[in-house]
């Protein structure tokens, strides 16, 4: 009943006009630069793995995945770990300001990185934490916490408060309830709370570039190094773009049953 | 189901309110203060009251033209993008198959532009294009159409268009996919025992229901629209000429490519204001949507 009609039809052009750049991309990583350059083929004629080889041992290369995986995964944590209390307070009570401060968070969530990439270089050079992936983590907590607080809101208010109750009447202490009770219970709301924190902090160039310069650089920025005298190295870079994709693509096939209601924000 | 009055919650909300005052509020006092300053550079600042703010908002002057010029050209982009995004969505929502191992595969293979880099989904449109190597340039130059986003202003925003479509219109898809989903089964009978048109079932029963999370795409869509940097800077830079120069990108220009701090500063105030009072209209919208929905939540 709910379907339209030719929607078989709509839905494969639609997929493939999302595959096609992405394809292109892998195609151009297993090629020559000779091939790339001279001719136009629709798949690697001479396949090579030269582009991914220089990358996995060239430790200027990895190090970037590494630095960028660093910062991600700290975000993630400190995001989740304030989040929770905070949509719990949001979900089951009224206070002071609770309104003006959740619409602070949301226009935080909204705010261009441009407007803060230079205060933050100066706040973070100050501090003595300029290059290190803390420096990213933190900055990037201005619009993933922010995030985390309204997915997992969604998530908690899903909850019936009798469980609340219940448990309080049973002697469960608030943190105990917190954790033995509640944070199971919404346990795909973290998920998803999680994926997004990744999401966005992974997806993210301009701070993590603007406050790393040689020892805690992420791979966004290494790929500008692809430019040099003898022209573009049009393989490599397609190669570590792949490199890129592919952690999303994971962390999407565990999240999948979850994630459409994960982009409503919980809200549906 | 009201909530109760607790002022003791404060506590569970303060480290959220730590975290983002830190790394909100510090650096936007630097901000603050930058704009009513000027520096001729060995850190010597001079003050200047609300000189640059003056300057930014007359149109006549460089700083001004430059900042509504990319202004204008946001807000069309953002139109443009919205415009397109928001109905293809809403269709590729209900084109999504319903049961299956199918649904899993096309809610990947839709996620998947969301987990790009930015700065590689440029790379991706930018090695796609480009009339010598990429496929699309490629194939329309071999069409007799003569394409090229480096130096044609039109070729250019339309890359940088159809780049914004492909990179998130998943998004709105997966928002309104979640919105349909929640739509009982009885809702669809009902409909076909009183034998409407499939015209109405969709305006009275899935429009309506798809109505709070088509808010909030809308709203992440403009306010990302809005402050696109990474992806049109790496396809074009900005270019031709300042054809493609949204406001993040002329921002960072004056900010981190002259050091023009007291400039950028108010420019960054005026902008993050802009965002401010478009958040509030949306925030609004989206809590009445919420008040008159209470009674029938709780399914979540």
């Amino acid at each position: 009943m709910h379907s339209i009609p030719g929607r078989r039809l709509i839905l494969a052009l639609f997929l493939v006009f999302l595959l096609l750049p992405i394809y292109w991309l892998v195609n151009m990583s297993f090629k020559t630069n000779e091939e790339i350059v001279s001719t136009m083929t629709l798949w690697p004629h001479q396949p090579t793995i030269a582009n991914y080889m220089r990358i996995f041992t060239d430790e200027s290369w990895y190090s970037g995945y590494i630095n960028s995986l660093k910062y991600v995964v700290i975000n993630t944590v400190i995001s989740i770990s304030v989040a929770l209390p905070a949509a719990y307070a949001f979900s089951r009570y009224r206070f002071l300001g609770d309104k003006h401060l959740f619409f602070w968070l949301l226009s935080n969530r909204m705010a261009p990185a441009a407007v803060y990439a230079l205060p933050f270089f100066n706040l973070y050079s100050a501090i003595n934490l300029f290059d290190t992936p803390w420096a990213v983590a933190l900055a990037h907590c201005i619009f993933n916490v922010p995030l985390a607080v309204w997915i997992l809101e969604g998530f908690v208010s899903g909850v019936p408060r009798e469980i609340d109750e219940t448990a309080f009447l049973d002697g469960y202490s608030f943190p105990r309830f917190f954790i033995k009770i509640l944070v199971p219970l919404i346990a795909s709301g973290i998920g998803v709370a999680a994926f997004f924190c990744f999401m966005f902090s992974w997806v993210e160039l301009l701070l993590a570039r603007t406050l790393t310069s040689v020892n805690a650089k992420p791979i966004a920025a290494v790929m500008t190094r692809t430019v040099s005298a003898a022209g573009m190295d049009w393989g490599l870079l397609a190669a570590a773009g792949v490199l890129t994709i592919i952690p999303g693509a994971l962390v999407i096939w565990f999240v999948r049953n979850y994630i459409a209601r994960g982009f409503a924000l919980g809200r549906v | 189901m009201d909530k109760t009055v607790n002022q003791k919650a404060w506590f569970l909300v303060l480290p959220v309110f730590l975290v983002v005052a830190f790394s909100a509020i510090l650096p936007l006092m630097t901000v603050v203060n930058y704009s009513m300053q000027d520096t001729f550079g060995n850190n010597q600042f001079f003050w200047n009251g609300v000189g640059w703010f003056k300057e930014l908002l007359d149109p006549s002057t460089d700083l001004g033209g430059r900042f509504f010029a990319s202004l204008w050209r946001n807000l069309f982009f953002s139109a443009v993008i919205l415009a397109i995004e928001v109905p293809l969505g809403i269709v590729v929502a209900l084109s999504m198959p319903r049961q299956g191992w199918s649904v899993a595969a096309c809610l990947v293979i839709l996620a998947l532009p969301l987990l790009i880099p930015w700065n590689v989904v440029g790379t991706i449109w930018q090695i796609f294009g480009r009339p010598d190597i990429g496929l699309l340039g490629y194939v329309l130059n071999n069409l007799g159409i003569n394409y090229n986003y480096v130096s044609n202003e039109f070729d250019a925003w339309a890359t940088v268009i159809v780049m914004d479509v492909w990179h998130w219109t998943s998004l709105v898809a997966l928002l309104c996919y979640a919105g349909l989903k929640s739509i009982p089964d009885a809702y669809y009978q009902a409909a076909q025992i009183d034998g409407a048109s499939r015209w109405a079932v969709f305006t009275a029963i899935q429009l309506p229901k798809m109505h709070r999370v088509l808010l909030i795409a809308v709203l992440l869509r403009f306010m990302d629209s809005f402050m696109i940097y990474t992806e049109p800077f790496v396809v074009t830079g900005g270019g031709p000429g300042n054809s493609t120069t949204f406001i993040s990108i002329e921002l960072v220009k004056i900010a981190l490519g002259q050091f023009d701090l007291g400039k950028a500063a108010a420019l960054s105030l005026v902008y993050n204001l802009i965002i401010i009072i478009v958040c509030w209209v949306f925030y609004t919208v989206m809590t009445n949507a919420g008040a008159e929905r209470r009674p029938n939540q709780g399914v979540a």
